[in-house]
């Protein structure tokens, strides 16, 4: 019975969470897509031709799982660590608090409204994606599982990046400084083997290059890394983050005085 | 039931509560009081006393430092969760989702406390009907006057049917009509059974509507008693007494202290061992007609500065919308 009140509990936040999305569609949905049009006519069409083939793939469909995953890895960490930060400043995170609803749940609903935007801007891109190039998949459940791993682990850092800031400053400086560069670096427009070797090694200590070349995987069946360990990292990161998230959460940091 | 009625339940227990923030602010020290079940309690207290902090250790929205807190016999450290399911609370600043609508407001809470969706709507449409907000159901938040949010805030508590409410200011900012109906209110929802701890400056508000209270003061307890008993400890009243016909000098009125702030206005100081019969026997003997009479102050607030001693320095934070002067005297500067 406190199970299923608990679940209710989990259940309305998701729910609360989906809304706030699809309310400010404008700012969720469309600004991927039109970021991700124009990376595919600049990067895919114009300068992709002159690039050629990678990986065996037109250079076109070659990036085209690395940006469906870099538009999943943004949104899922922007929409936890923007949900949960403005609801901890203006202070209606307290409806949550004052609940009888584990932490356990707060932490695992906000991070399935992460996953849900992430999944949901991750299918608007591949949509937009088609109209550029002929998708295909070669591991629907390899392809699946670890966009939604993904997405899983940049919700949780999210939350923790919302946990531990203090002003609206601090929410920025992870995604510009930290998240934006290891995207990028995260082989989602090259593959790493033109890289010199040190650049490779260095590449190797990047978590992004793991999932986007799982998910390149999933949809090509090519990849610069091994899958296994590519999901061995990501659960790794999983069970890591969400411990340190339910820690801090049960230690009230950022959130209770 | 009956054996709840012999032995009224205790709705909060709170032994020896003490928080010292990171800063090393001592915002309690050792705080001891209960509320009996059905009981409609006053939590009073200047500014930074530690009402707030009291409240939010309840309410699990901030760390004790050591102590023990009992919400209807549910520990918070052991049985957090049945704890916090019997309260409901109405903080003392907004804290909506602003660009929320009224009823998702509502209903998200309910939700939280894990009544089902269908459940929950119609919960939501009793509360905010009841709240006056019905009409304004698919309105954003921020649309709201700031009574209205106050109201909002009041159904977003009440939404699960909460055992124990507690109140943290909830009329500061609100128009006369509105705060009467407010306490028309509260006195309802007391007399059907729900426990209420209420902090509030406007100390005619706790006169009027509480029968307990605790006076906290830098941490501490220094008060706590049945509402008449706390006003026996008032020494003296002072009255304002409007009279028929003016006069132009200082009435002698025996034993009674009097002032004449107007002509057609005096002041008299009551002490404990006069009575008002006493007076108006003077007044009558002095040929004077008396055409209507109040409180220069609320007792309850006269008695509270004289508690926590910080008259002087405090009177702007104290506000009694019943008093038409905002000049507040001690019946001691009588002349």
């Amino acid at each position: 019975m406190i199970v299923r009140t608990q679940i209710i509990g989990f259940r309305t936040i998701v729910r609360k969470e989906y809304s706030r999305v699809i309310r400010i569609w404008v700012q969720t949905m469309i600004p991927p897509a039109i970021t991700m049009t124009l990376y595919f006519v600049i990067f895919g069409s114009i300068i992709g031709k002159r690039v050629g083939q990678m990986g065996g793939f037109e250079y076109m469909h070659y990036i085209a799982p690395g940006l469906i995953m870099m538009s999943v890895i943004t949104n899922s960490y922007g929409n936890v660590v923007s949900s949960f930060f403005s609801a901890k400043y203006n202070r209606h995170l307290e409806e949550m608090l004052v609940a009888p609803l584990p932490n356990f749940y707060i932490v695992l609903g906000y991070v399935a409204g992460g996953v849900v935007r992430g999944l949901l801007v991750g299918g608007v891109v591949t949509i937009v994606a088609m109209f550029f190039t002929h998708l295909r998949i070669s591991s629907i459940s390899v392809t699946i599982s670890i966009v939604v791993l993904t997405s899983f682990v940049f919700s949780l850092a999210g939350l923790l990046n919302a946990m531990l800031a203090k002003k609206f400053d601090d929410i920025a400086i992870i995604p510009s400084f930290v998240l934006a560069p290891l995207t990028y670096l995260g082989g989602v427009f090259y593959s790493i083997s033109l890289l010199p070797d040190l650049a490779q090694r260095a590449s190797m200590m990047n978590p992004i290059l793991y999932m986007v070349n799982a998910f390149r995987y999933g949809m090509l069946g090519i990849s610069d890394i091994n899958i296994w360990l590519a999901y061995a990292i990501i659960i790794v990161f999983s069970v890591s983050l969400f411990s340190v998230c339910l820690v801090l959460m049960n230690r009230g940091v950022g959130i209770r005085h | 039931m009956a054996m709840h009625n012999a032995w009224p339940m205790k709705a909060l227990s709170i032994k020896n509560l003490t928080k010292v923030y990171s800063n090393g602010i001592k915002a309690l020290r050792g705080v001891n009081f209960d509320v009996e079940e059905g009981d409609f309690f006053a939590l009073l207290g200047p500014n930074g006393a530690g009402k707030t902090t009291t409240i939010g250790i309840i309410t699990s929205l901030v760390n004790k430092t050591e102590g023990e807190v009992k919400v209807f016999g549910h520990d918070i450290d052991t049985e957090l969760m049945a704890a916090k399911a019997c309260i409901g609370v109405v903080p003392q600043e907004i804290n909506l989702n602003m660009f929320d609508k009224l009823v998702n407001i509502v209903v998200n809470q309910a939700g939280f406390y894990g009544i089902p969706k269908r459940k929950a709507l119609i919960r939501a449409e009793e509360c905010l009907k009841q709240m006056q907000l019905w009409d304004r159901r698919q309105d954003i938040a921020r649309n709201l006057s700031g009574g209205m949010k106050r109201r909002l805030m009041i159904a977003r508590a009440l939404v699960h049917s909460p055992r124990l409410l507690i109140l943290d200011e909830p009329t500061a900012g609100v128009d006369i009509e509105i705060r009467r109906s407010m306490w028309r209110f509260l006195r309802e929802i007391n007399r059907a059974g729900t426990t209420i701890i209420l902090t509030t400056h406007y100390l005619e508000e706790a006169e009027s509507l509480c029968r307990h209270v605790a006076i906290v003061d830098e941490g501490k307890i220094i008060e706590y008693d049945a509402m008449d008993q706390i006003l026996r400890k008032l020494k003296e009243e002072i009255f304002m007494l409007n009279l028929r016909e003016p006069v132009d000098r200082v009435p002698d009125l025996g034993a009674y202290q009097v002032r004449l702030s107007a002509p057609h206005e005096l002041e008299a100081q009551i002490t404990r061992d006069q009575s008002l019969n006493g007076l108006f026997a003077e007044l009558s003997a002095a040929g004077l007609e008396v055409i209507s009479m109040r409180n220069k102050a609320n007792r309850l607030e006269e008695l509270f500065f004289r508690l926590t001693e910080r008259k002087n320095n405090h009177e702007s934070e104290i506000r009694s919308p019943g008093i038409k002067s905002p000049e507040i005297k001690s019946p001691g500067a009588i002349a």
